[in-house]
């Protein structure tokens, strides 16, 4: 028999048992539109599926009956017993399709018209035609159907008797039964009755109509018989049983490597060798490759192309890709629909095609691969791409948003609206697509087994969907470090090659600022410590030799610095503990040939953890949620000033904090306690200089930042403004020099970004210090205030802010560390948090400040550049105090004091 | 006080009374602990553990099980008690919590015992409230007050840590 037909016989009568399941359920609940929109699902995948293999009866028969369910899930139909009868009488003349075609090949003879013309009747409102018994070559269990209907008109007006509802119940699992060759448990919530005494009256029934159907059972298992099902429990546990075999293996091979002479070399060896087959096979029992789903889609793609009358070039890359068998099953369907998807709508006709100046054949290409610890399957057509106007009309139509939402979306937003329920923009309804339960069980169904989907689209080019979809059973080789003395696994993978530096080595590395950066064949590589980004700390002395795994995630290659390198091992990934998921470093954990537990470091994580604040990650990021979170600060753009001082090299600072710009005499300059200072508007200005050696000229003028708070000042010396620039502030290279943030590249130069917290500490420190002392009286009654922004830029903006309204700051650039502070013993007057954070967002920051008894009662302000009234009302409800907005300076000051005071200030 | 304590061995002249619950106990200080002795799946000497970096402080590390990995929780640090005075070598009970297993690091694994429901008290509301957060209850033994753990609060770090 042709594989893809046997496939779908088998695939069917699978869904065919749980639709019989699900419309019982749905006529006891007709309200669930989660049932209700299940079956849809299921009628409309056998549609989809027998149209594409030419079974023209079958499909007229599913495609009334989803008629009649589509209007059931647009309520334009009540879900009554009658209408129910009807689908169940489709489904069995779908079974009894199925069973005539097992058996030979071909459809049997018959258009079903009255079972159609019923269902259209149905479908169009007109009241059913009174008879139950079906035409000749109708299926249907006539006796059993008005069984049913007796039951379940007995059940509509109230009528539960415990005994006929236990009737209905068989009776749904006695159909069950008979048009499948096995049960699925995990579907059917009844305990299975033995059907045997109650199948022969039933199958009786069948065979007064139909004749044929007792030939179906036998036939079908010798189908099942050709591959059994096992829970994948048994597999997992199967696995689990060779890890632990491997282990005592490996453990007596290095008992016996001493020896030479042992008498158990020569059968450990044979066990070994079995050992490892073993492990393989179990291994090779979860792991398929994923052209095995790929299998169906040339003929339907060539079915298609005739059918729409495009000329279509179906390529198919990496089928040799592995991966679990589980989600095999599960991406299945999904790909189906969406490689039909590009081949119906993306790609346009031979004839728009030539206008468009594109060769008439229009290409899909299916691509998939590994990286970095999951599968990525790319869906690519290089036809019309997504109409951007039809999907706003759409969404305006279903009231997923309005208008003027719509206009502050991009065009990519705009793209993932056909992925919600319901949603097709296709003008008309075909047998191929178009009825709006594509794109959303596409979805559901990736997300079900935790991956994303992203969509790509531009128009008259091209549609891409890339889908990533999680490793997280699959078996990959890694490679095996240390630092610190602890074990890390690198998947392979994304490793690109290995380093090896020593101090007298060409291989150096080197220090920009305290970033540690690598020359590679004339490349300049960032590193990233291992050490210092998992805080591992321990010895930190200059070893002899360090090794650099150089890794790349997307497009971004860095390094990473760790002690030593091991081999590489194939590993099995398993998930780690649920109460270690959020910490983005790990994919997983594994189990290494000698029994201990190791981390494996997702490169994804490190990537985005290691330039942190840095927007021009977001290049890296892979999905498009962080990448929009990210873009939002991205799009903030600062104006700086731009500056020289001390040296040649390019300054800033934000121009928010520079209050004026001046021009000192430097005659006028006085000196106090022996700094300089010089008199400005009636008060006394302290001057402080970028590089505290750096002499004052003798005379002339020299320009001077001023920076101002209420009635205090400071004043820069610089010596040359340059310009004020509007540009994004991306700060490139982190640094810990004490009045440096980093260095940003601003206007197309790399320009130092000065930390004006730290100047204007260090002149209230030495200036005002005394003054500290008498305005706020003792340091004690200083009010502590926490500050979380991920943003380094504005960590430094606003603490200056706070320092010198009297503040005592603490900044953190995460909500975990601001936890870590609370668990420390930390305690604050309040807590202002930044909303829009990787890991832990403001609001859930919130929810496990106000969770916990320690923090309680701190009054927390919530900071955020897009404050919405949607927002301000979920900041309210996870327990913040107050909201302003990022760049009121004045607000956020009053905002403080306010809050601070009605919380009546207790310490 | 007027209830007995059970030694496991005589736990099947109990097991007709509904009113008794076996418990596993284990000893942190001198305090005593109970876990209901049907979530333990394990007890643990001393094991070679993983420590996890960035990991909440109370996350002693993972070690391996019987080729499954297990997320070590120090019980210490999580009932906010001192650091241990010298490293000897701690027992673990081993629980199970939505399929994934935990192992909860005490000083000593004591006896299973099988108390009386009579014996068994609600908080008292002068427990300090983290210790009411991970307690289930007191049962009065004789000399000694035994604190049953509620487990699944005791592993739920989305309430108290990051989620």
């Amino acid at each position: 028999m042709d594989d893809l037909l046997s496939e779908f016989l088998t695939e069917t009568s699978e869904s065919l048992s749980v639709l019989d399941i699900e419309l019982v359920k749905l006529e006891q609940n007709p309200n669930d539109p989660g049932i209700l929109q299940n079956i849809f699902r299921l009628v409309h995948t056998i549609k989809g599926t027998c149209g594409f293999l030419g079974l023209p009866r079958l499909e007229t028969v599913a495609h009334a009956a989803e008629n009649v369910l589509g209007k059931f899930r647009d309520r334009e139909l009540e879900v009554t017993p009658e209408a129910v009868t009807r689908i169940l009488q489709s489904i069995d003349c779908i079974k009894l399709i199925l069973s005539h075609l097992e058996q030979h090949e071909v459809e049997p003879e018959g258009d079903d018209a009255e079972l159609k013309s019923a269902l259209n009747d149905l479908a169009d409102g007109k009241t059913p035609a009174t008879t139950q018994a079906a035409s000749a070559e109708e299926p249907a269990f006539p006796v059993a159907a008005e069984l049913l209907a007796e039951v379940e008109a007995a059940l509509a007006v109230g009528k539960r008797a415990a005994t006929e509802a236990d009737l209905a119940a068989e009776m749904a699992l006695e159909r069950a039964r008979q048009g499948d060759d096995e049960d699925e448990p995990a579907e059917t919530s009844r305990t299975p009755v033995p059907v045997a005494n109650a199948l022969p009256a039933a199958a009786g029934g069948t065979t007064a109509v139909s004749g044929s159907p007792p030939a179906a059972e036998p036939k079908e298992s010798a189908l099942a018989a050709q591959t059994i099902r096992v829970n994948v429990e048994l597999l997992e546990n199967l696995m689990t049983l060779v890890s632990e075999l491997v282990l005592t293996r490996n453990q007596l091979l290095q008992m016996v490597r001493g020896k030479d002479d042992s008498e158990f070399a020569t059968p450990l060896q044979r066990l070994s060798h079995i050992t490892t087959d073993l492990q393989e096979g179990v291994m090779k029992t979860r792991m398929q490759p994923i052209g095995n789903a790929w299998a169906k889609l040339p003929r339907i793609v060539r079915d298609l192309s005739v059918e729409m009358n495009k000329k279509i070039d179906l390529q198919m890359v990496g089928a040799e890709t592995e991966l679990d068998r589980q989600v095999l099953e599960l991406i299945k369907d999904p790909l189906t629909h969406m490689v039909r998807n590009s081949a119906d709508h993306g790609l346009e006709g031979p004839e728009e095609r030539r206008r468009a100046g594109k060769p008439e054949t229009g290409k899909v290409v299916l691509n998939a691969y590994h990286e970095g610890g999951h599968i990525i399957i790319e869906i690519t057509d290089d036809g019309r791409g997504l109409p951007v106007g039809k999907i706003k009309a759409k969404a305006i139509a279903n009231g997923l948003a309005t208008e003027a939402e719509l206009d502050q979306l991009t065009d990519q937003q705009i793209y993932q609206f056909i992925f919600k329920a319901g949603f097709s923009t296709a003008e008309k309804i075909t047998s191929i697509s178009g009825r709006g339960v594509g794109m959303d069980v596409v979805r559901s169904n990736i997300e079900k087994i935790g991956g994303t989907i992203e969509l790509k689209s531009s128009p008259g080019k091209g549609s891409t969907f890339i889908i990533k979809i999680p490793l997280t059973l699959a078996i990959v080789s890694a490679l095996i470090v240390e630092c610190a003395n602890e074990r890390f696994a690198v998947p392979q993978i994304s490793v690109l090659e290995l380093v090896r530096t020593t101090a007298s080595s060409e291989h150096a590395i080197e220090m920009i600022n305290n970033a540690p950066v690598l020359r590679l064949r004339d490349r300049l590589l960032p590193l990233v410590g291992l050490r210092q980004l998992l805080h591992l700390g321990g010895e930190n002395d200059e070893r002899d030799e360090t090794f650099i795994v150089v890794t790349q995630v997307g497009t971004y290659t860095f390094g990473m610095i760790v002690d030593r390198v091991f081999d590489t091992e194939e590993i099995v990934v398993k998930p780690v503990a649920p109460i270690l998921r959020h910490i983005t470093m790990f994919s997983g954990n594994t189990i290494l040939g000698d029994g201990s537990v190791i981390m494996i470091l997702d490169p994804n994580g490190i990537a985005s953890l290691a330039t942190a604040g840095d927007t021009a990650s977001a290049a890296a990021s892979q999905s498009t949620e962080t990448a929009a979170v990210r873009d939002v600060h991205a799009d903030e753009k600062n104006s700086m000033l731009v500056f020289r001082a001390g040296s040649d090299d390019l300054k800033a600072v934000p121009l928010a904090l520079v209050a004026r710009l001046e021009e000192v005499d430097l005659a006028s300059i006085e000196h106090s306690h022996g700094s300089p200072v010089v008199q400005y508007r009636g008060h006394l200005m302290p001057l402080v200089f970028i590089d505290s050696s750096y002499g004052l000229k003798a005379e002339g003028r020299q320009p001077v930042l001023v920076f101002a708070d209420r009635h205090r000042t400071m004043g820069l010396v610089v010596d040359e403004i340059v310009d004020i620039v509007e540009d994004r502030l991306k700060v490139e290279l982190a640094v810990n020099q004490p009045g440096l943030i980093g260095t940003a590249v601003i206007a197309g130069k790399a320009t130092d970004i000065l930390d004006a917290g730290y100047y204007l500490s260090q002149a209230y420190g030495d200036w005002f210090g005394s003054m500290d002392e008498t305005s706020f009286g003792d340091a004690e009654a200083q009010r502590r205030v926490l500050l979380v922004d991920d943003s380094p830029f504005f960590r430094n903006l606003l603490s200056p802010v706070l320092a010198v309204a009297g503040y005592d700051v603490t900044a953190v650039d995460s909500a975990d560390k601001a936890l870590a502070l609370r668990d420390a013993g930390s305690r604050f007057d309040l807590i202002i948090s930044d909303i829009e954070m990787p890991g832990l967002s403001g609001f859930e920051f919130a929810e496990a400040v106000r969770a916990d008894t320690r923090w309680q009662a701190t009054p927390l302000v919530a900071l955020s550049s897009h404050a919405t009234d949607h927002d301000l009302a979920r900041g309210r409800e996870v327990g913040f105090n107050d909201y302003v907005a990022k760049f009121d300076r004045d607000a956020l000051l009053q905002t403080l004091a306010q809050t601070l005071a009605a919380s009546g200030g207790a310490a | 006080m007027n209830q007995s304590l059970v030694p496991a061995g005589n736990r099947h002249v109990q097991e007709a009374s509904a009113a008794t619950q076996d418990y596993v106990t284990m000893y942190i200080e001198d305090q005593l602990f109970g876990i209901p002795v049907l979530t333990v799946q394990d007890v643990l000497g001393a094991q070679k553990i993983t420590r996890i970096p960035l990991a909440p402080p109370e996350v002693a590390g993972s070690l391996n099980l019987r080729g499954r990995i297990v997320t070590s929780i120090d019980v210490r640090k999580r009932l906010r008690l001192k650091e241990r005075a010298g490293a000897a070598a701690s027992m673990s009970v081993v629980v199970e919590l939505g399929g994934e297993l935990y192992s909860l690091m005490v000083d000593s694994v004591g006896e299973v015992l099988s108390l009386p429901a009579a014996a068994f008290e609600r908080n008292p509301p002068t427990l300090d409230p983290l210790w009411r957060e991970f307690s289930a209850g007191i049962y009065r033994l004789q000399g000694t007050l035994l604190v049953v753990l509620d487990v699944t609060r005791l592993l739920d770090f989305t309430r108290t840590e990051a989620a």
